[in-house]
C-alpha cells in the first residue's frame, strides 16, 4: 500500500472512477453548448443569459466545473507525481498554485452563475 | 556488420559510451542476436551480458535491441535488424546499470515480492492436494507463463518515473495470477494492498508491456481485471 495525501481522495479507486464520471459530464456540458450554439436562430446576450437563468442550468454548469475541478486536479496531480520528483518543495509549490487556479475557477463560476 | 553497443564500467568511466563493433557473420544463417553477442565477447572478453538458458526460458538476457525490449537469445537477426544495417544493443532502460548491458533489478524483485506472489490459504490442508476444476485451471492461462524478465516493466513509463511505487505489468500480471487462482484465499487482503492511486492505477494503457512481452502475455489486461475487482470491491 502506497501511501499519498495529496491526491484527489487518497483512494485509487475513487480516484479512477471520479475521472471518468467528470469526463461524460464535461462532455456532455461541451456537446450541449455545442448543439445549443448550432440550434440559435440568432446569437444575442439575451439567449445566452437566458439559457443561465434557468436553474437546470445553472445545476448542470455547477456540475460541470466541479467535474472540471476534480478532472484536473487527478491529471495534474498525476502529471506533478510523475514528473517532478526531485524536489518535493518545488512539488508541493505547483500543486498548491493549480488548487489555488482551480480554488479561484469554482469562485469564478459560482458567482457568474448566480449573477444572472 | 555494424553493431553499436552500450558500455558503461562504473569503475573507470566517467560515464557510459556506445562502442562500435564490426563483425563478419556466416552467410545464409539467421542468428539470433545472443549469438551475435558471443561472438562480440570472444573479439572483446571486457563486454558484459547476462545469459543463461539461450532458449527464452530463464528470462536473463532482456536487453534493448535496436530500441525494442527483447530476450537476445529469440530474437532473430532478420527481426531485429527490421532493414536497418546496424544492430544498437543497449541496457533495459529505467533501472540502474551494473555494467555494459547489465542491470541493477532490485527495483523490479522488490514490486514483484509487494504482490506476495505464492499461494495463500489459510483453510487446513487436504490430505493430499488442493483440486482445483479444470475451468479454474485455465484461468491462469497467459498469467503463469511469466518469466519475469522485465521487458514490460522496463518499457513502461509508468515504471520509469515511478519504480517504487507502481508495481509495473509483470508485478501486476503476478497479482492477478494469484487474485485469479481459486486455491488462494486472501482476495481480500491482496486487494486492499492494492486500492491506492500508485500500485495499479498508474497504469495508464500505454501497452507497452503489452507489445513488447517476449512470451506473448498481456500485462494490460490483468491489470484491467484487477481494476474490476477493486472497483467491485468499493462500489
Ligand atoms: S510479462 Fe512478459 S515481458 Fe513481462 S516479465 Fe513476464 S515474460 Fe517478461
Ligand atoms: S499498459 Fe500500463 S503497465 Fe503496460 S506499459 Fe502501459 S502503463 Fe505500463
Ligand atoms: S538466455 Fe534465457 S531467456 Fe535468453
Amino acid at each position: 500500500m502506497v501511501k499519498n495525501i495529496t491526491s484527489f481522495t487518497g483512494n485509487g479507486v475513487a480516484d479512477w472512477l471520479v475521472q471518468r464520471v467528470s469526463a461524460v459530464i464535461l462532455a456532455a456540458y461541451t456537446l450541449f453548448l455545442v448543439v445549443w450554439f448550432l440550434a440559435l436562430p440568432e446569437w444575442s446576450y439575451e439567449a445566452w443569459s437566458g439559457l443561465f437563468a434557468q436553474g437546470w442550468m445553472k445545476i448542470f454548469t455547477v456540475l460541470a466545473v466541479l467535474s472540471f475541478v476534480a478532472h484536473a486536479w487527478i491529471g495534474i496531480w498525476t502529471a506533478t507525481t510523475d514528473y517532478l520528483k526531485s524536489n518535493t518543495a518545488v512539488r508541493i509549490l505547483v500543486q498548491l498554485a493549480v488548487i489555488l487556479v482551480l480554488f479561484i475557477y469554482l469562485i469564478v463560476t459560482f458567482d457568474a452563475v448566480w449573477g444572472v | 556488420m555494424q553493431v553499436s553497443v552500450y558500455r558503461y564500467n562504473p569503475e573507470t568511466d566517467q560515464k557510459p559510451y556506445m562502442q562500435d563493433y564490426t563483425l563478419d557473420l556466416p552467410e545464409g544463417k539467421d542468428l539470433m542476436v545472443l549469438d551475435v553477442l558471443n561472438l562480440l565477447k570472444e573479439q572483446d572478453v571486457t563486454l558484459s551480458f547476462r545469459r543463461s538458458c539461450r532458449e527464452g526460458v530463464c528470462g536473463s538476457d532482456g536487453m534493448n535491441i535496436n530500441g525494442r525490449n527483447g530476450l537476445a537469445c529469440i530474437t532473430p537477426m532478420s527481426e531485429a535488424l527490421n532493414g536497418k544495417k546496424k544492430l544498437v544493443l543497449r541496457p533495459l532502460p529505467g533501472l540502474p546499470v551494473i555494467r555494459d548491458l547489465v542491470i541493477d533489478m532490485s527495483l523490479f524483485y522488490q514490486q514483484y515480492e509487494k504482490v506476495k506472489p505464492y499461494l495463500q490459504n489459510n483453510e487446513p490442508a487436504p490430505a493430499i492436494e488442493r483440486l482445483q476444476s479444470p475451468e479454474d485451471r485455465a484461468k491462469l492461462d497467459g498469467l503463469y507463463e511469466c518469466i519475469l524478465c522485465a521487458c514490460c516493466s522496463t518499457s513502461c513509463p509508468s515504471f520509469w518515473w515511478n519504480p517504487e511505487r507502481f508495481v509495473g505489468p509483470a508485478g501486476l500480471l503476478q497479482a492477478y495470477r494469484f487474485l485469479a487462482d481459486s486455491r488462494d484465499n486472501a482476495t481480500e487482503e491482496r486487494l486492499s494492498e492494492l486500492d491506492d492511486p500508485f500500485s495499479v492505477f498508474r497504469c495508464r494503457g500505454i501497452m507497452n508491456c503489452v507489445n513488447v512481452c517476449p512470451k506473448g502475455l498481456n500485462p494490460t489486461r490483468a491489470i484491467g481485471h484487477i481494476r474490476s475487482m477493486l472497483l467491485k470491491n468499493a462500489t
